[in-house]
């Protein structure tokens, strides 16, 4: 079926001064399993929601770390996320092995900016179909940045990306003027709710389905195991679930959740320059 | 054995066409003998600077360096600053080969404009240039090609104050007190002297046995000059002041006391 003229090629400018293959693969973000980043005045959390590919496989890793200060979670292709996750970590050990410190956050994330760049504009490559929640620490504290396949990114103060996770950031923009004073215990508790209230109703947060990682003051990158997990996902444990999960995707377009079986399968692309929202 | 291809030689061991005989053992043509490809790898340092002199006080560290530029023992030029403020952190001082010390110093500018246009609030930190100049010299090194530098490193980390050095061959230390050059001989048993008698100096008393040492030097170091600068760094930020001017005078000729002229 003829669908559209202007999407061939990474390159080519539809009329509309839009680059379809840049749109499609911010699309594949939004495949990927949710994450959800956030921090408070001196850490950063990640929580990542793993999927297992069967029955028989063991839950994917949704969290890579780079280096004593800094590491991502990511929805999209893990294939594309482990190989920037190789590139962040040779930088860092790079900038360590001259400078006897660590990268600041902002300085890599601008780095994997340049390389990401690249992809959108020339023919012969692909944008990375990954979205990257980075949490790192430095000289100016915590950080979460969000990067995207568009290679757009953002310094955020909480994000969550990958499916149906609108309802997440309508948890967090809830409650954002609440994460600066939280404790370190408070933060991680509002991103579990928060990735929990992008699950259908009749799935829950266990320790095999949850990753928690954080970073911060006097505390090196961790990504937290199966016991201390447990201790967190008991601190929201029994708590009335809010809207979001299982309920309708908000009116917010196209995003979020798989398309019904038999709807025509066109993408419906987001604007690749805006994505915040 | 031969080729039928192309004539056999003269006669064994003799000269190729249109070269001269080689003696055996009288090496008549060096060149085309003893050459690795023409290059020869290693250099002597030319316009040089003499001694460097840095000092940890309570809460900050100076360094010091006069501001001549040797052609061996001919002083030939007067104005060869040679202590560079590198950001509200840190201080470098360096001496030994001039050129090279621009050179390099050149190259920190650049890094310390890449930081700028970050424009992050980030900036090289003391122990970070400590250790970059200590990969940079020590892979010249490795490259039988050296930078011809003495660098020194000060600066407050963490509210604590830095002191480093780095040689042409990347060997790398901290101290208290650290000098390179004449100034090894002269100032450093002074400044241990006094540091050992007033462990926690102020800013003031630092910079007056800094001056003191630099007087000495004028005197007793042949490769010295009467101008210096101080650079001088603490929790309130960074300078480099000067330059100062040594007064020479003769009292040591009739047996004047080291530290009191």
């Amino acid at each position: 079926m003829f669908r559209n003229q202007y999407d061939s090629d990474v390159t080519v400018w539809s009329p509309q001064g839009r680059l379809h293959q840049v749109e499609y693969a911010m699309e594949a973000v939004k495949q990927g399993s949710a994450t959800v980043g956030l921090k408070n005045k001196t850490h950063a959390v990640l929580i990542a929601l793993k999927r297992a590919a069967s029955e028989l496989a063991a839950h994917q890793k949704k969290i890579i770390v780079i280096d004593e200060h800094m590491g991502l979670s990511f929805a999209g292709l893990t294939a594309d996320a482990r190989i920037l996750g190789r590139f962040m970590r040779m930088e860092c050990l790079n900038y360590k092995y001259a400078h006897k410190d660590t990268l600041p956050v902002f300085r890599l994330i601008s780095t994997v900016g340049n390389k990401m760049q690249v992809c959108t504009q020339r023919y012969d490559k692909r944008p990375y179909g990954v979205g990257l929640l980075v949490a790192g620490y430095d000289d100016n504290g915590p950080h979460i940045y969000q990067t995207c396949p568009s290679s757009n990114y953002y310094d955020v103060k909480a994000m969550a990306i990958g499916s149906r996770s609108q309802s997440a950031r309508t948890y967090l923009e809830k409650r954002l003027a609440d994460f600066p004073d939280s404790s370190l215990e408070e933060i991680v508790k509002h991103g579990l709710r928060a990735l929990r209230d992008t699950l259908p109703n009749d799935s829950e947060l266990t320790t095999k389905n949850v990753s928690i990682a954080l970073v911060g003051k006097d505390t090196k990158f961790k990504s937290l195991d199966e016991r201390e997990t447990g201790h967190y996902l008991s601190l929201i444990e029994g708590e009335e679930r809010r809207g979001g999960g299982g309920g309708a995707p908000p009116a917010d377009g196209p995003d979020d959740g798989p398309a019904p079986p038999g709807a025509p399968s066109d993408p419906t692309p987001a604007v690749a320059m805006d994505t915040t929202d | 054995m031969f080729s039928d291809y192309s004539a056999p030689p003269m006669w064994q061991n003799g000269p190729a066409l249109g070269k001269y005989y080689d003696f055996p053992n009288v090496s008549t043509n060096k060149i085309s003998h003893n050459s690795t490809n023409g290059k020869q790898r290693y250099h002597t340092p030319l316009t040089t600077g003499t001694s460097v002199i840095g000092l940890v006080f309570n809460g900050g560290v100076i360094l010091a360096a006069d501001t001549a530029g040797y052609y061996g023992s001919m002083m030939r030029f007067n104005d060869c600053p040679r202590i560079f403020q590198v950001n509200k952190y840190t201080i470098l001082g360096a001496g030994n080969d001039y050129a090279d010390i621009q050179y390099l110093n050149d190259i920190i500018k650049q890094k310390i404009l890449d930081d700028d246009l970050h424009n992050d609030g980030i900036a090289l930190k003391p122990k970070s240039l400590h250790s970059w100049l200590t990969r940079v010299l020590y892979n010249r090194r490795s490259q039988f090609d050296p930078l011809w530098i003495n660098a020194f490193v000060a600066g407050m980390q963490n509210g604590e104050p830095f002191l480093g050095t780095v040689d042409k061959l990347g060997t790398a230390y901290e101290d208290k007190i650290l000098s390179f050059g004449f100034g090894t001989h002269i100032s450093v048993p002074y400044l241990r002297q006094e540091r050992e008698k007033n462990p926690n100096m102020t800013k003031e008393e630092a910079i007056a046995c800094i001056k003191t040492c630099m007087d000495m030097l004028y005197v007793r170091d042949a490769r010295s000059g009467a101008k210096y600068n101080i650079g001088v760094i603490s929790n309130e930020g960074s300078e480099v002041q000067g330059p100062f001017e040594s007064v020479g005078h003769w009292n040591i000729a009739t047996h004047g006391t080291p530290g009191q002229e």
